[in-house]
């Protein structure tokens, strides 16, 4: 029975099990009111992004500023399908082609695209973004600048932890495949990669593409959990907000995004009541850590399960040397 | 034909002001290798400057002109000096966001003290409020001084690039870093200096955006901001020239789209061209190409 308590993958079960159960015990008693719900919601859609875009900066350090096109993709798409089959295979259906339509755009624009460097891609994703933008603000059936409203709401904690845990998982396992360190070793030198023989072009594209149906599946469970959407929530500021939470967190720190993810979502909550000088004292904040810590919260470090071992080791021995 | 001119004013117009701006975005992206995201708030703080000057104090243009780039020019050294040079050695990625906060607060800030609302600016009178008439082609005086002083500005700033000490050491600074310091230039103080010059063209930008458009507020820079930006890449970032003809470049290309076809695409044609641009030449129009080397 020891034995199996040390298995990592166990661990981790028993600890996503737990804070699946914790959460949503403190729903049912109400500790989490409604208003905290929506705030749990931003932070889970928040962490899917800012995972996926550690994915494509972080991991595979391809510079891009154009994610919340693709969430509004996701978006659009699973509104439009919840809208005509409001049930929960809908709902499903609606999230799952939200991000594959989403994977299939990044794809065409990966390709031609990722060839550029540095600031470029930057850039070119960026008009990317603004692109798909100013195409659903000028489309029927998106409804132009007024947006889609009355989607249904589906999103409970089951599923925001469902696809927000999954995520985390699957991008976490991915780092650590051979096709992750391939796209890190891809960010580390891209000359040096290819020379290796690894073929860059193919892991920035399924880095991108990646991302890409990640940021779909965000963008859809934000639609279906604050029941309208439009163009203009899908702006630059939009990408360079889950920017800001990967670069807090720290470049290629998956826990680290999780982390600042929340720890915004705090701040920005306890902000609430000064609404005046809220963004001011948030951009204060913003310039003071990156002053003070250059590479993020978590530097390029993950948090593990075993950092709890570890404190208790360090307790231990503090309390014989005692 | 008349339709077509007329088109063509104001796109030259449009373009100035992109222009102005643009050449603090590519000499700043060529001496540190930053997109200075608060470059575009600078510009509005301009604006508002220019305003306080015209409606409280009642100055006329051009002192109002030179205040604003004064104020513009010694904001933008202090954001160098605060936020960006303690970072020179970081990632970029981590002054990007530095920026990106500097902007924020910049935006945030002004709406803290000046409110949300849309001002506008004061009508312009006397012979600044003359209006020509070619033909049925309309041409403002409005329109003359912008275009005519943001032409003085570029040749004024060509100037002191090629012709000057301090220009030289801007254009050491930006080719070799290092190589710049062993022959003795001061890289703090050139790199100050790129930044003073580039913040009050934004600041002149500014208030010629007031008397030409008449509404400011604390948001404003955010649109001109990328367009500008682009118009940069477009040119060949880090090229001044190229900044000028990315600037009146991307101003027409705006002007004809909404002029001829939908204004509701006209961003979209923007960006369409620059990732076509980045695509077939990634280092700009006026860029060349460095091979990279192992």
């Amino acid at each position: 029975m020891g034995r199996l308590n040390e298995h990592p993958a166990i661990k981790k079960a028993i600890a996503l099990v737990l804070s699946y159960v914790i959460v949503q015990m403190l729903i049912s008693t109400n500790i989490i009111s409604d208003y905290l719900q929506v705030t749990l919601a931003t932070i889970c859609i928040n962490i899917i992004l800012a995972v996926s875009l550690n994915l494509i900066t972080g991991i595979t350090g391809q510079f891009s500023l154009g994610h919340a096109g693709f969430m509004s993709i996701g978006a659009y798409m699973c509104a439009l399908i919840v809208l005509r089959m409001p049930t929960i295979p809908g709902f499903l259906l609606g999230v799952f082609a939200g991000a594959a339509a989403a994977a299939l755009v990044g794809c065409v624009v990966g390709l031609p695209t990722l060839r550029l460097r540095g600031d470029y891609l930057a850039i070119a994703t960026l008009g990317m973004a603004e692109i798909i933008r100013v195409i659903f603000l000028n489309l029927e059936i998106t409804n132009g600048a007024a947006g889609l409203s009355g989607i249904p709401k589906f999103v409970n904690w089951f599923w925001l932890f469902v696809f927000t845990a999954g995520t985390i998982l699957v991008i976490s396992n991915f780092i650590r495949s051979s096709h992750g360190r391939a796209c890190i070793s891809v960010r580390e030198d891209e000359i040096a990669a290819d020379a290796m023989g690894i073929n860059t072009t193919k892991y920035k594209v399924m880095a991108f593409t990646f991302g890409a149906f990640c940021a779909g599946i965000a963008g859809a469970l934000y639609a279906t959990s604050f029941y309208f959407i439009e163009p203009g929530l899908f702006g630059f500021m939009k990408s360079i907000d889950v920017l800001v939470i990967v670069v807090l967190g720290g470049l290629g720190s998956i826990s680290g995004s999780v982390l600042a993810a929340v720890l915004l979502a705090v701040i920005s909550t306890l902000l609430q009541s000064f609404p005046e000088i809220r963004m001011v004292l948030y951009a204060l904040l913003l310039i003071i850590i990156m002053l003070f810590r250059p590479q993020g919260l978590m530097g390029s470090k993950e948090i593990s399960l075993n950092v709890f071992g570890k404190l208790g080791d360090l307790f231990a021995s503090r309390k014989r040397r005692v | 034909m008349e339709r077509l001119l007329q088109q063509v004013v104001n796109g030259i117009s449009l373009g100035s002001i992109y222009a102005l701006i643009a050449l603090g975005y590519t000499m700043v992206y060529g001496i540190i290798k930053l997109i200075n995201f608060a470059h575009c708030d600078v510009y509005m703080i301009g604006a508002y400057v220019g305003y306080f000057c015209m409606s409280y104090f009642r100055l006329g243009l051009l002192p109002s002109l030179l205040i604003a780039m004064v104020v513009c020019m010694l904001l933008g050294v202090a954001i160098e000096k605060i936020a960006y040079r303690p970072l020179r050695n970081a990632a970029r990625i981590t002054v990007l966001i530095t920026a990106i906060g500097v902007s924020l607060f910049l935006e945030y800030g002004t709406m803290f003290f000046v409110k949300a609302e849309t001002r506008t600016y004061p009508p312009l009178t006397g012979w600044l409020a003359r209006i020509f008439r070619i033909g049925n082609v309309v041409i403002s005086m409005q329109q003359i001084v912008l275009v005519g002083i943001t032409v003085i500005l570029m040749v004024l700033l060509q100037f002191i690039v090629k012709k000057t000490k301090t220009g030289k050491a801007m254009r050491a600074v930006s080719i070799d870093q290092d190589a710049a310091e062993l022959m003795g230039i001061n890289v703090d103080t050139t790199i100050s200096f790129t930044f003073a010059l580039g913040s009050a063209l934004a600041g002149a930008a500014g208030v010629l955006v007031g008397i030409y458009y008449n509404s400011i507020n604390p948001l404003m820079g955010m649109v001109p901001g990328i367009k500008a930006f682009i118009a940069a890449v477009f040119g060949g970032i880090g090229i001044i020239p190229g900044a000028m003809i990315g600037g009146y470049f991307i101003g027409m290309v705006e002007v004809f789209v909404s002029g001829y076809g939908n204004s509701m695409f006209r961003d979209a044609v923007v960006y369409a061209i620059l990732i076509l641009i980045l695509i077939v030449k990634p280092a700009g129009l006026l860029g060349k190409n460095v091979r990279e080397k192992v």
